[in-house]
């Protein structure tokens, strides 16, 4: 019983080890960080503006809720592409850096080393979302009376677990291809993304991207999110939503570790994981 | 607990049997699809004792870093067997990382952050806690001859030695009973060199560490080891104690043994050196 306190305990350690890892990086690169958020603001007005544009030219819509709903997508896809980014540079930046093999010779568990990752990118995706959220809102003064806050903000925390699963499929991808794995995470992103109805409703969608939509987390994230912001529901009746992110985050979280162990095995195989082979 | 019933038994530091590591790469001359087997390891064979330190000699590309990454559960190998103090190296990663740390000649970091917080995250890593870091880390830069008030500087802003030294002490932090050691001398200026050379020693006498050294300093190998090898295109051709060496071949440098043993200076490159350069 005291060996595996120790264990837990070693192993929390090294999770803190990875989250005061990212801590740093942030806080040196901090600027850089400020110009993204600068371009992620810019990158969300464009879209959101879309709903007074459709107005301007004589369409008939409901402006506050088109622009409500846009954003909504808007900041779900920062705070994945975040996530993604995080997940992905687990390993391409390690790897850039030649810090990878200390990182895959310590005796942290791969385990707790990807939830250290995904931990950190699930805080700092927050933190940026509510700050993108906030910004652009008062940009368009839009008006959210009925809206349950809490309640969004807390279905987003239930999907993360998903998108930490699909960001560690992601994340092999740099083991796999040293060169170009890092860009398809942003591949996955869109891929996620475009069947989940991230600026329009899935059923506008062919059906059989209408099925894919149906096991993806973002649709159910983004569901929930607009449900407690647009209409005001608690989550004592967004059940339909949460359930499917529970089943959805505990079955991708495995898989991707498995993915990421298969890939993992490739690179030790093959000779992946130094800097210039 | 049970780590230390493991270490109290008599088994040897590091024991290789015939262990075997191929890479496959492209083969220009074949095709621009053929794909060919090359060996960078290949039916090696040695074992260390306790607190010795071995040096394995050979040129770029005679499968030094390749034995040293084996060794540090970075490649999966292709045939033989491994073991670092009675376990498997292939079968068991978690226990043999817990006892191996390692320095290679790149000193590799994250350049933008300080020498205090790259050790710092990489102890943790370890299980090495706030509290015990906070100690630990001062107390061994200080050791490795880095300068107190250049702890807080970025990486980028070091030079290589400094780069080197702290590279020492990150794989120092974690006690490791054994220390893998990838060329770490290699393109430093002559005294950084010396530096290192006379903390690897102290390591040697200070910390009950058994020490792999890979280098292709022929002045080195003698000067800090107990035996001598070398490893030429991937095999291990010898390993013994210099004096050893000179009466096996009746010369009077390890130069000359070199020459006798490959039939090529030292210094000269391998001939199939754009094929045998990943393996380097």
């Amino acid at each position: 019983m005291r060996a595996l306190a120790g264990t837990v305990r070693t192993e929390l350690i090294g999770l803190g080890g990875v989250v005061e890892r990212n801590i740093y990086l942030t806080r040196r690169y901090i600027w850089w960080d400020v110009a993204f958020m600068v371009w992620t603001i810019a990158n969300t007005l464009t879209i959101v503006f879309i709903a007074k544009g459709i107005e301007a030219t004589g369409g008939q819509i409901d402006v506050n809720r088109a622009t409500t709903t846009l954003l909504i997508g808007a900041v779900v896809w920062a705070y994945l592409g975040i996530v993604f980014e995080f997940m992905t540079e687990t390993v391409a930046w390690e790897r850039w850096e030649g810090t990878i093999e200390y990182t895959f010779m310590a005796p942290l568990s791969r385990a707790m080393h990807l939830a250290g990752a995904g931990f950190f990118a699930v805080l700092y995706g927050l933190l940026r979302a509510v700050i993108l959220f906030i910004v652009v809102a008062f940009f368009f003064d839009l008006e959210m009376p009925n809206a349950d806050f809490l309640a969004a903000f807390v279905v987003l925390v239930i999907a993360s677990l998903s998108f930490i699963g699909i960001g560690v499929m992601t994340a092999v991808l740099p083991l796999i291809s040293p060169e170009k794995g890092a860009q398809l995470g942003f591949v996955a992103q869109g891929m996620l993304l475009v069947v989940s109805g991230v600026y329009y409703p899935v059923e506008v969608l062919p059906t059989w991207m209408e099925w894919i939509s149906v096991i993806s987390p973002a649709t159910y994230a983004l569901d929930g999110i607009r449900d407690a912001i647009l209409l005001g529901q608690g989550l004592e009746t967004m059940w339909d939503e949460i359930w499917p992110l529970l089943v959805i985050g505990v079955v991708a979280a495995p898989v991707g570790l498995a993915i990421f162990r298969r890939g993992e095995q490739y690179a030790k195989k093959h000779g992946k994981l130094k800097r210039s082979g | 607990m049970s780590e230390v019933v493991e270490l109290s038994r008599p088994v040897p530091a590091v024991e290789v049997v015939d262990l075997r590591k191929e890479f496959v790469r492209r083969d220009k001359k074949a095709g621009r699809f053929a794909r060919k087997r090359r060996a960078a390891i290949s039916g090696v064979s040695f074992t260390m004792q306790r607190g010795e330190c071995v040096a394995i000699l050979g040129q770029n590309g005679s499968g030094k870093s390749t034995l040293v990454r084996l060794l540090s559960t970075l490649l999966l190998h292709d045939g033989g067997s491994a073991h670092v103090f009675g376990h498997d190296v292939f079968a068991e990663p978690r226990p043999v990382r817990k006892l191996v740390n390692r320095v290679s000649v790149e000193a590799s970091f994250f350049k933008k952050m300080s020498a205090g917080e790259n050790l710092h995250y990489a102890a943790r890593y370890y299980g090495m806690g706030p509290r015990e870091t906070r100690v630990k880390i001062p107390a061994i830069l200080e050791k490795v001859g880095f300068p107190a008030e250049r702890r807080t500087e970025p990486m980028e802003n070091l030079s290589r030695g400094m780069q080197q030294k702290v590279a020492l002490a990150r794989a120092l932090l974690t006690s490791p009973v054994l220390l893998l050691l990838d060329e770490p001398t290699t393109g430093l200026d002559p005294r950084s060199k010396l530096e290192v050379q006379e903390f690897i020693r102290e390591v040697r006498t200070s910390h009950d560490s058994t020490i792999l050294l890979c280098t292709h300093d022929l002045t080195e190998a003698e000067a800090l080891a107990d035996r001598v090898g070398v490893l030429d295109r991937g095999g291990l051709l010898f390993l013994e104690p210099v004096p050893a060496i000179l009466e096996r071949f009746g010369v009077e440098t390890l130069e000359q043994a070199f020459f006798a043993a490959t039939g090529r200076a030292f210094e000269a490159e391998v001939d199939d050196d754009d094929d045998r350069e990943v393996f380097a």
